[in-house]
């Protein structure tokens, strides 16, 4: 393992609700849909599980983009738990982009368990902005950085 | 209007309707009168409510629903909308309490004072709300200095809420609708920077943040009985600001935690010792909530559903951030 | 601190060839609490699970990760394994290093990296697992069946049968399906009408199935065991406790030009009609869309005509509400649409057909009453060609990539019946490969071919051109012979590709099924659940989940039926631990994990606590362990952190964001 390094490899966290969007996932996975390795994938059971906290934290942490999949809005496994994960959402990402975060860090993006394709799409696109934006200097926290 | 206020504390404290008062005491300065509590006639003597009177009870009536008897309280018209929102979360009890309304005509800040010029201050005149003054005599050491009442009023008053209040028991004293400003107009300001001179007003403003909790501990609407940054549930304890996250992060999710709660008091504000504008912060939230999801008023009553707990159907998506350029 | 054992699949060579296993142990071995790492060729094997046993037992584990496929496939097993030797199942975490990692990426170095991490974020998280004990629910013992054609009822027949009470959802007028609509059946070549009524009649007079048709599920809550289902009883116009089936009111309707969707178009139909004739119920509705009473308000001639009074035009549609325990799909398919494909000329010209049309051409009760004949003049046809795999195999967009896989077999019958029957007509099959796997079907196709003298052609068509004399130029290429082909034909008949209902997209949304990018509906494995939909107590029956013949969609049907009789014969399910629980001294009982709780799983009591010395009495909430599905959103919602969810604790999910992002 002696990668050189220098070239920006983001760091993307996606959470995934259990029952479309980590399906979607293994769906890309099981039909070899390619997308970066750099994203890596949390299991919640669903998209309101997902705490602002989490994502702030994982900004401290030094992610460099955040993106929350769940099932699309009418198709929550648990009826309703999309629809409030969209409006926690939309204000969260209103928030951090009026402290001057820029809004392509953070996504939201509905992803049905046949959905496959647009999974890997989504993740493909999301990592190729993220590498458009570099490396996420105004929200990690200094003491992670390791230069 | 203070002396009327005092009359009928005393009258139900002796009919025995109360057993104390919860009102503002004179503090050691002519302007900065402090919450205080009053159990008989003899401690009434240092009752005051004037316009520095800008504390926000409604808060202390979390402890005092738990004590013995009903608590005599005088809340200002903004100050009932964050009572009514302690009605709503279970966290006031109604019964406990007998609300005096008092009147009010915007709440004066000293700091206000002081950037004109007025310093060396030692007493001041025209704040007692006895009657219309429109301007404010200050004794400072270098002289007599004058400035109108409304040029010394809290930034909150600007856009005061109106002076109805929206619970009471009694109503003593006139007020006055403030409002001469744009309540979402200072939002609207930093909306319209670039994100990089976003990013650097916050990074300014919030790098002073001493973390003193001043802020959470002055607002309504942050009436847990242990926040997320004290507990271990989230492992965000709090510590020593050693980067310039932790601050953003505490002020974002103590803003997203109030979200649609928040009355817009402006109290985190005016506690505020190192000045940061903390209110931008709730206010952004309801700008957004009054936009996307409805024009909504934390407070206005006890039973409605509050936006972040409700949901359309066709609500607008997280991308209408980037959308919106 | 716990002790943990990360265990590395190599899944065959499905992780392995990408991810370095080893490396994966070895860096796991340097993970806190990790105190055994090890790889083994198949995790979920019983060697593997041996594995696993032992270490649980040698080592003192009281937790553990597995490196494996997606916790969807497996976590149910590795669950139970640690269960067996004595390790509570909720101590168990899963990285998905096959589906989100060795498969998708190419580089080995980047994969492996990336299997170190989710390995990390696993390890970070179990690190703060408690064991959870599963509650209990109760199961409806009621089956429902979406789809009324052969597999929906013979599952329902089957579940009936095992003495449990099944609806079948059917939206079309009568039972029956596509089944209804074929001719004869291959490789016997007995009639489908006379071996799928009797079937039709068994499920309607079954005491222990009701029918809905006309009817389509509109919405779906609930859970295995405990779904709640909301049905559309569309407004059929008709009484069905009045009408007597007698026919009258078809008969004497004025409005008759409506396309017969039975016929496939071929015939028409009147506005209020009976798809055919042995349509079960034999009720008819009215398409209001092309009855000229609903479209002018003037006519009502049916209302006048029938005897019994069972015309009812003000009928509404009836929403039925009912619980289940198990549902199965069995919603089938259709051809696809074959307007993408010109060279074909099927839109240009009527002798044009496919292969459904020809069934109900070959059908004594079709369109042309069972002749062989040309649908552009009614001449019969002296040459025929066939067309194979239209739309199946098919490597551009308007097509499917997959084989349709009864094509080969319903043309070589198609070919043979009407060699038999009219032995002057030549009858010619373009084909890329002839597919016969299946009992008796590779005799049934030499037959075809040597008893019947079906000339079969390697090579596919590429135009059909339709002529000035009524004819059809087929210009073909023959790849044995590698010569290219002109030949006219009075009848071309195109195996177009099959498709499953467009409807199953919306189904499987409502019941949260997943479904691939061809629409089909997808297994909970491959191979070793073939008829579970992924979702707990959904089951899946006939051409939904695949293409199918008649045969296996009958043995698919039955499998399902025995999966749903198995959930259906438990009185009681052990439910998912993963729940809710407020911290009572943090609670501040404010309600607003209330005001977003889907179950109504929250309500609150006042309770005296003792929070480090004060004792106060409190309103706190609790958390109805049966209703709670585990969502989290409550835990959102609360402000300070008191409500949290078991098994997806804050404080776990925060431990694997810090792993992936160090």
């Amino acid at each position: 393992m002696s990668i050189e390094n220098t070239e920006f490899r983001p760091k993307i966290v996606a959470f995934c609700c259990n029952w479309c969007s980590y399906a979607g996932a293994d769906l890309a996975g099981s039909s070899r849909l390619v997308y970066p390795a750099d994203v890596k994938i949390i299991r919640v059971p669903c998209s309101c599980r997902v705490n602002p906290m989490f994502i702030l934290r994982a900004f401290e942490k030094g992610a460099d983009g955040v993106i929350m999949c769940g099932c699309h809005p009418g198709d929550c496994h648990y009826s309703t738990g999309n629809y409030y994960a969209r409006r926690r959402m939309t204000l969260l990402f209103s928030m951090l982009d009026f402290i001057g975060v820029e809004n392509g860090r953070t996504r939201v993006e509905w992803v049905s368990a046949a959905e496959g394709v647009k999974f890997s799409q989504t993740m493909n696109e999301f990592a190729e902005k993220i590498h458009s934006l570099g490396k996420n200097v105004r929200l990690e926290d200094l003491r992670c950085r390791k230069n | 209007m203070q002396e009327e206020l005092i009359k009928r504390a005393k009258e139900l404290l002796a009919d025995g309707t109360v057993a104390r008062v919860l009102g503002w005491k004179a503090g050691d300065l002519p302007y900065n009168p402090e919450p205080s509590y009053f159990e008989n006639e003899d401690q009434l003597k240092n009752f005051v409510y004037n316009g520095f009177c800008g504390a926000n009870l409604s808060k202390y009536m979390i402890e005092a629903s738990k004590l013995e008897g009903k608590t005599l309280v005088f809340l200002k018209p903004c100050d009932t909308y964050s009572f009514n929102q302690l009605i709503k979360e279970h966290r006031v009890d109604r019964e406990k309490a007998f609300i005096i309304g008092v009147g009010c005509k915007g709440k004066l800040s000293i700091e206000k004072i002081r950037e004109q010029g007025i310093k060396g201050i030692e007493s001041i005149t025209g704040a007692e709300m006895t009657d219309d003054a429109e301007t404010l005599t200050i004794q400072t050491i270098y002289g007599e200095k004058t400035c109108t009442y409304a040029s010394a009023m809290l930034g909150r008053c600007h856009v005061c809420k109106g002076k109805e209040h929206q619970v009471y028991d009694e109503l003593i004293g006139e007020s006055k609708d403030t409002k001469d400003a744009d309540r979402f107009a200072e939002v609207e300001k930093i909306e319209a920077m670039s994100p990089e001179e976003r990013f650097a007003f916050f990074q300014n403003e919030l790098s002073k943040c001493i973390r003193c909790n001043a802020c959470r501990n002055v607002c309504p609407a942050c009436s847990c009985r242990k926040c997320v940054f004290d507990s271990t549930k989230f492992d965000s304890a709090q510590k020593a600001n050693v980067d310039d996250f932790e601050e953003k992060m505490f002020h974002i999710i103590r803003a997203f935690h109030v979200a649609g709660r928040c009355t817009d008091c402006g109290e985190c504000s005016r506690v505020c010792p190192q000045g940061i504008p903390l209110h931008l912060f709730n206010r952004k939230f309801i700008k957004d909530i009054d936009k996307f999801y409805g024009e909504y008023q934390a407070g206005e009553d006890t039973d409605s559903k509050a936006p972040l707990t409700n949901f359309t159907f066709d609500d607008v998506e997280p991308s209408i951030v980037g959308e919106r350029g | 601190m716990q002790r943990i054992g990360v265990f590395v699949c190599h899944c065959g060579s499905n992780i392995a060839a990408t991810v370095d296993v080893k490396k994966v142990v070895e860096m796991a071995k340097l993970e806190p609490g990790v105190v055994h790492a090890e790889d083994y060729q198949y995790m979920c094997s019983e060697a593997g699970q041996a594995k696993i046993d032992a270490a649980i037992k040698e080592k003192g584990l009281t937790g553990m990760v597995v490196c494996s496929c997606s916790p969807r496939m497996h976590e149910t097993t590795f669950r139970k394994a640690a269960e067996r030797a004595g390790l509570n199942p909720y101590m168990v975490e899963i990285a998905n290093i096959r589906e989100h990692c060795s498969w998708i990426h190419k580089d080995m170095e980047e994969a492996t990296k990336k299997a170190v991490i989710l390995m990390r974020a696993a390890v970070a998280k179990v690190n703060l697992n408690a064991p959870l004990q599963p509650g209990e629910s109760r199961v409806t013992k009621r089956a429902l069946v979406i789809g009324g054609g052969i597999a929906g009822i013979q599952t329902a027949i089957d579940i009936a049968d095992a003495g449990y009470e099944v609806d079948i959802v059917e939206k079309e007028p009568s039972i029956g399906g596509r089944m209804s609509q074929i001719d004869k059946t291959f490789p016997t070549l007995d009639c489908s009408a006379c071996i799928l009524t009797p079937k039709m009649v068994e499920a309607s007079a079954h005491e222990k199935i009701t029918l809905y048709t006309y009817s389509e599920v509109e919405k779906v809550s609930g859970f295995v065991g405990d779904f709640t289902v909301d049905i559309r009883k569309k407004a059929r116009s008709v009484d069905m406790d009045k009408c007597t089936g007698c026919g009258v009111c078809q008969e004497k309707c004025p409005s008759k030009k409506t396309p017969s969707e039975f016929n496939r178009g071929l015939s028409n139909r009147s506005a209020i009609y009976t798809p055919f004739a042995q349509a079960i119920p034999n009720v008819p509705v009215i398409d209001r869309e092309h009855c000229i009473k609903f479209k002018t308000g003037k006519c009502g001639v049916c209302s006048k005509v029938c005897q019994a009074g069972a015309i009812d035009y003000d009928q509404k549609d009836e929403i039925i509400t009912q619980k289940y325990g198990a549902i199965v799909v069995a919603t089938g398919f259709d051809m696809i649409k074959l307007d993408k494909y010109d060279e074909y000329a099927y839109n240009q010209s009527p002798d044009v057909i496919t292969s459904l049309e020809l069934e109900r051409i070959m059908n004594a009760a079709g369109p042309t009453k069972g002749h062989l004949e040309r649908m552009s003049d009614h001449k019969a046809p002296k040459k025929m060609v066939f067309v194979q795999c239209v739309g199946s195999r098919c490597s551009d967009e308007r097509g499917k990539s997959y084989c349709s896989k009864i094509c080969c077999m319903y043309t070589a019958k198609h070919a043979m019946l009407i060699r038999d029957k009219y032995p002057d007509v030549d009858v010619t099959v373009f084909y890329i490969d002839v597919r016969t796997p299946g009992k008796n079907f590779d005799e049934f196709y030499r037959r075809a071919v040597e008893e019947y003298g079906v000339h079969y052609i390697k090579g596919q068509v590429g135009k059909v051109v339709p002529q000035e004399n009524g004819q059809l130029l087929v210009q073909a290429s023959d790849l044995l012979d590698n010569k290219q082909i002109l030949m006219e034909a009075d009848m071309v008949v195109l195996a177009a590709a099959i498709e499953p209902n467009p409807d199953v997209r919306k189904i499987a949304t409502m019941l949260t099924a997943s479904i691939d990018t061809n629409n089909f509906l997808t297994e909970a494995h491959a191979k070793l659940r073939p008829v579970e939909s992924p979702t707990a107590g959904i089951f899946l029956s006939g051409v939904c989940q695949g293409p199918k013949d008649i045969p296996e969609t009958v043995s698919q049907a039955g499998a399902a039926a025995v999966k749903a009789i198995g959930l259906l014969a438990k009185d009681k399910l052990m439910t998912n631990p993963c729940t809710a629980k407020p911290d009572e001294l943090l609670c501040n009982g404010c309600s607003t994990c209330a005001n977003v709780c889907p179950y109504g799983a929250i309500s609150y009591i006042d309770k005296e606590v003792n929070d480090h010395g004060i004792r106060e009495v409190r309103r706190i909430a609790q958390v109805n362990s049966a209703l709670c599905q585990g969502c989290g959103a409550c835990t959102v919602a609360c402000p300070s952190g008191s409500m949290d969810l078991q098994g997806f604790s804050n404080r776990q999910i925060l431990a694997e964001v810090d792993a992936i992002c160090r």
